[in-house]
């Protein structure tokens, strides 16, 4: 460990020193827009002892190495400090108790702070990254598409009321309450601020109501405080961003007037609705249009995760550009999109969008959180001891009172009020960071004291962060805030968890009772009946269960496999335990634990949802957990194909494993794979028998809120069941091993065999979501247009569903599914 | 807000239910108008056929069970106080009640959700969830996507997980224990308009 914090620290160093040592060769102001769009031109230099263009009459020699700095300065140093910033996170988790105790962005403020010592030492500016274009239009976006991004929308939608309560009438509070504070205080001759008026005050206190919560939410996450908060604070930030902004812009342009009039204060009202439903409308309408896009992308998937950023950050600058809430505007347009168009895209391209998405907006956080440092050493401060104690004060005390106030009103509206601690946590939580620090640097030069509000915010946020941030977590555990249990240990909770869940569905129906359920199912009524006939390609079933089915089994194998030393016919599985079990008199089954996560798997997806569910967390540093399974899967990769060899299949126990294995109990994979399929695949896709749309599945998982009837027929596997030929078909097949899955025994059975060898042959690296991917892709080419998992809340009762069941297909192995997704 | 006379006047008994129910006087003429609506025939009792009129409850899963939860066994029709009394197990308990031992249960407290709950499971009120029964409650609540023999390994499971006398099947204290740590109070109670 001690070597690699002094490697970490070494790199740091290096790059530390590199940047010093170029920015003092050259005694030029680095200019840093991440992209050269300032209209930078670089000319290529002439070289004055390079060939020239005149012969001359002393020879000069072909030089052998040259160096130009100038050329590639500006992208250079953008990726030395984009490099610089994600060295420090890397030295951060080095040691693990640091992140648990002290928060990320503090960690990150104290590194800038340190490398704006050095760079303040050898006299040199940082780049100006905060200027108002820089930030707003390059390293905002990001961060805010992120949030936007991996919004849990059930919690957030049912909480809605109370996120928009705190985001803007608690900002409004915040900011006018502050504000008018410090105008009194300002008023007190004996500090020297007399000269600061009202529209400035307020302006200023705008800009420091503006709260931060990266810090507070890894903090939650971490100790897992009840979703409600959790919620409240997220959305609460998301969303006063937009409004502080918008009041910003509004005390701004205020403040150079001379005079305020009251049609002022009406006409400022109407704009903030202008400003805020603009935005959402935006971003809804741009929404629709990547969703509307992303139908048509099926043959250009390389190129799908562009649609979803493009949009993004065109929603965002054309709200910049009618100077309304770009931020709701990015923040509508990722949900809105969202839903729609992970169910149109690849799995890969999904996995691309959000590991992008994800990636960006951390090197947006560290960058600014990175420069908040650098930049509160090399700027000019002015200290003014009571106007910045007397506004860290102004700062609690009126979040405190807006907490408690705010709450005590909203209270009576929710479901589930917020007790005293709850409201602590609110209050507490509510950190300082970025945007008032990018807010304030966009002052105009024409107030007199801007230095002075430089100071302030700085301060404000240093103290924020560190103070609030490191401690918020002891003081969390210590007073014992709700939590939200989401390790469900066993499954008779998660059993009877959703049965609750169904009853009080249940006797809210009995009771007639409308809570915003009520709107939840005619939106979604309408999204079923309407928007998703539009938006969504028709021939893109949801992810198969099947292939869930496959996935879960897979990975029992695979356990099964690591447990048994690779050999499987000695492996007890779950269907061979639960005939022996049926037989015999109940021994004890063991469940492995595959079986649990499995199993928790199976009802987690497969329960029929309930309007009401509340669910997924999303990590604001991490991407949505879901990637367990799959990474077992690839993970045993290797060790599958090693044991999965032709030669080991030849005992007779063979076929039931092996079909449990291949299949959920004996349906063929053929059922689902026609041999038609091979025509539309290529090489690659054809690996995808061991697909898993996992994490596609699960990624949808919490923003569906539908029930998951699905319209595939899997009941058709107790038909199958009967059909003896199966094994027969396996036996037979086993020796036929040596092909891939593309081969011509394509016959029913042998797709069991073929699924086996697929695995050998899959590539090693990204295979994963790249065959779920193209399992799904193979999978819906060949089940053709028809088949589409309806998600209609009022999908056809059991009725309709238990049809199927008896109609038993005389020959389902090579009944091509029909599924009529329109068949209400 | 209903046109029909409803003042509590008519409503039989009004008072008593106010007192044995906990819920307030608005409380209950919301749900005495609720009754009636579902009422069609206006006899004063509901049927179940009356309460399979409710389009969503149709729908639910065990939509079934909690219709049947309302009657007790034998009973064909309800009255609008056995109504209120099933419903009362939905308010969110109070927080104040002191611990008296001589008060019976409340139907709103922790234990009566629990009551409730395992009676949607046991419905033959033997009193203990059977594996059977267990399942019955699975394959209505899992989609279709499952195998009977996923869910016999699911049923299998819980069983395991809760059964502590090794009787195959769960008895409510059983089915109590394997639920503390749920918040019980949050995940059964609505909150009723009034």
């Amino acid at each position: 460990m001690d070597l690699r914090i002094s490697k970490g620290s070494g790199f740091l160093l290096f790059v530390v020193i590199c940047l010093s040592l170029l920015h003092g060769s050259r005694g030029e102001i680095p200019e840093i827009p991440p992209k050269p769009s300032s209209g930078v031109t670089i000319v290529p230099q002439i070289k004055p002892d390079g060939p020239q263009a005149f012969p001359d009459a002393e020879k000069a020699n072909l030089p052998v190495f040259t160096m130009d700095y100038t050329r590639i300065q500006i992208p250079f140093e953008i990726t030395l400090w984009v490099l610089l910033a994600s060295f420090a996170k890397i030295g951060f988790h080095v040691y693990h108790k640091i992140t648990i105790w002290v928060p990320e962005s503090c960690l990150l403020i104290s590194i800038g702070l340190i490398v704006g010592a050095i760079m303040y030492s050898v006299n040199e500016e940082p780049p100006a990254v905060l200027t108002t274009n820089v930030f707003f239009l390059y390293m905002l976006p990001p961060i805010v598409l992120d949030s936007g991004y991996f919004m849990p929308t059930r919690p957030f939608f049912e909480n809605i009321g109370t996120v928009l309560w705190f985001a803007v009438v608690g900002t409004l509070w915040n900011s006018i309450g502050i504000g008018m504070s410090l105008f009194a205080i300002c008023q007190i001759e004996a500090f020297g601020v007399q000269e600061i008026n009202l529209q400035e005050n307020l302006l200023f206190a705008t800009i420091i109501s503006a709260v931060d919560p990266v810090a507070v939410l890894s903090v939650f996450e971490d100790v897992s405080v009840n979703e409600q908060l959790y919620i409240v604070v997220f959305g609460e930030c998301l969303f006063n961003d937009a409004v502080t902004v918008v009041l910003y812009n509004m005390f701004n342009f205020v403040a150079e007037m001379p005079v305020v009039e009251p049609v002022d204060v009406f006409l400022g009202v109407a704009r903030f609705f202008v400003v805020g439903l603009g935005g959402m409308g935006f971003g809804i309408l741009f929404g629709f249009v990547a969703a509307f896009t992303t139908r048509f992308t099926s043959k250009v998937r390389e190129i799908e995760p562009l649609f979803i950023f493009m949009y993004s950050y065109l929603a965002y600058l054309v709200a910049e550009l009618f100077a309304i809430s770009s931020i709701m505007a990015i923040v509508t347009c990722a949900l809105t999109m969202k839903y729609y168009v992970e169910e149109n895209v690849s799995q890969r391209s999904c996995t691309t969008i959000r590991h992008v998405v994800k990636m960006l907006g951390s090197i947006s956080e560290t960058l600014i959180f990175f420069f908040l440092g650098v930049v509160t050493i090399t700027t000019e401060h002015e200290w003014n001891w009571g106007y910045i104690l007397f506004t860290l004060l102004f700062a609690f005390v009126w979040r405190g009172l807006g907490v408690l106030v705010l709450t005590q009103i909203i209270n009576p509206f929710r479901t589930i009020p917020f007790n005293l601690k709850d409201q602590f946590g609110l209050a507490y939580g509510g950190l300082r960071g970025a945007i008032s620090f990018a807010l304030v640097f966009t002052l105009p030069d024409n107030i007199g004291r801007k230095k002075l509000f430089v100071t302030a915010t700085i301060t404000i946020i240093l103290f924020t962060v560190f103070l609030q941030g490191i401690s918020i977590r002891p003081l969390i555990e210590f007073i014992n805030v709700r939590r939200t249990n989401r390790n469900l240990d066993t499954i008779n909770v998660e059993v009877h968890c959703r049965l609750m869940e169904h009853t009080i569905a249940g006797i809210e129906d009995l009771c007639g009772q409308w809570s915003h359920f009520y709107w939840k199912d005619k939106f979604m009524k309408f999204n079923n009946r309407i928007l998703r006939r539009i938006l969504i390609r028709d021939n893109r079933a949801e992810s198969s269960i099947v292939a869930l089915y496959k996935k879960l089994e897979l990975q029992n194998a695979m356990e099964i496999l690591d447990t048994v030393a690779g050999d499987i016919s000695a492996a007890p599985s779950i269907v061979s335990l639960y005939e022996e079990k049926k037989s015999s008199a109940k021994p004890k089954r063991k469940f492995l634990a595959a079986d649990l996560r499995n199993m928790h798997d199976i009802l987690s997806k497969n329960m029929y949802k309930i309007r009401q569910r509340t669910v997924a967390y999303t990590g604001k540093h991490t991407l949505p957990n879901d990637s367990h399974t799959k990474e077992i899967l690839i993970r045993r990769h290797a060790s599958i194909r090693r044991s999965l060899r032709p030669g080991s299949f030849q005992t007779t126990v063979v076929p039931r494993s092996h079909k449990y294995l291949s299949l959920p109990a004996g349906q063929s994979l053929d059922s689902k794979f026609p041999p038609k399929r091979l025509s539309y695949t290529d090489d690659q896709e054809t690996m995808s028998e061991v697909a898993y749309p996992s994490s596609r599945s699960r990624f949808r998982q919490p923003s569906r809120s539908s029930s998951s009837r699905a319209m595939m027929p899997l009941h058709r596997l107790d038909t199958l069941q009967e059909a003896p030929s199966v094994d027969t078909l396996n036996e037979s097949r086993v020796g036929e091993r040596g092909r891939t899955g593309r081969g011509t025994p394509r016959a029913n059975s042998s797709s069991s065999d073929s699924r086996v060898p697929a695995p050998r042959r899959q590539p090693h690296s990204s295979a994963d979501s790249g065959s779920a991917d193209n399992f799904r892709n193979g999978h819906h080419e060949a089940a053709g247009e028809e088949e589409e998992e309806e998600r209609q809340p009022s999908s056809p009762t059991p009725a309709w569903a238990a049809e199927p069941r008896d109609s038993a297909a005389q020959n389902p192995l090579l009944r091509r599914p029909q599924w009529n997704p329109k068949k209400m | 807000m209903g046109s029909n006379s409803s003042s509590m006047n008519n409503i039989p008994n009004a008072e008593q239910l106010v007192q044995e129910t906990g819920f307030s006087a608005a409380h209950i003429l919301r749900l005495y108008e609720r009754f009636q609506f579902l009422d069609k025939d206006d006899t004063g009792q509901l049927r179940p056929e009356d309460f399979g009129a409710v389009r969503e409850l149709a729908m639910n899963p065990i939509g079934d069970r909690i219709i049947s939860a309302f009657f007790s066994p034998g009973q064909e029709t309800l009255d609008f106080a056995s109504f209120v009394r099933v419903l009362a197990h939905f308010r969110p308990a109070d927080s104040n009640r002191t611990r008296d031992g001589a008060q019976p249960e409340p139907a709103n407290s922790s234990m009566g959700k629990l009551k409730f709950a395992f009676q949607l499971y046991d419905q033959d009120r033997d009193g203990k969830i059977s594996r059977a029964e267990l399942l019955q409650v699975l394959r209505a609540m899992l989609g279709m996507q499952v195998t009977e023999e996923q869910l016999q390994s699911i049923a299998e499971r819980a069983i395991q997980e809760a059964d502590f006398d090794q009787d195959d099947a769960i008895s409510f204290d059983e089915f109590r224990k394997s639920l503390e740590k749920v918040n019980i109070d949050h995940k059964m109670s609505i909150r009723f308009l009034s």
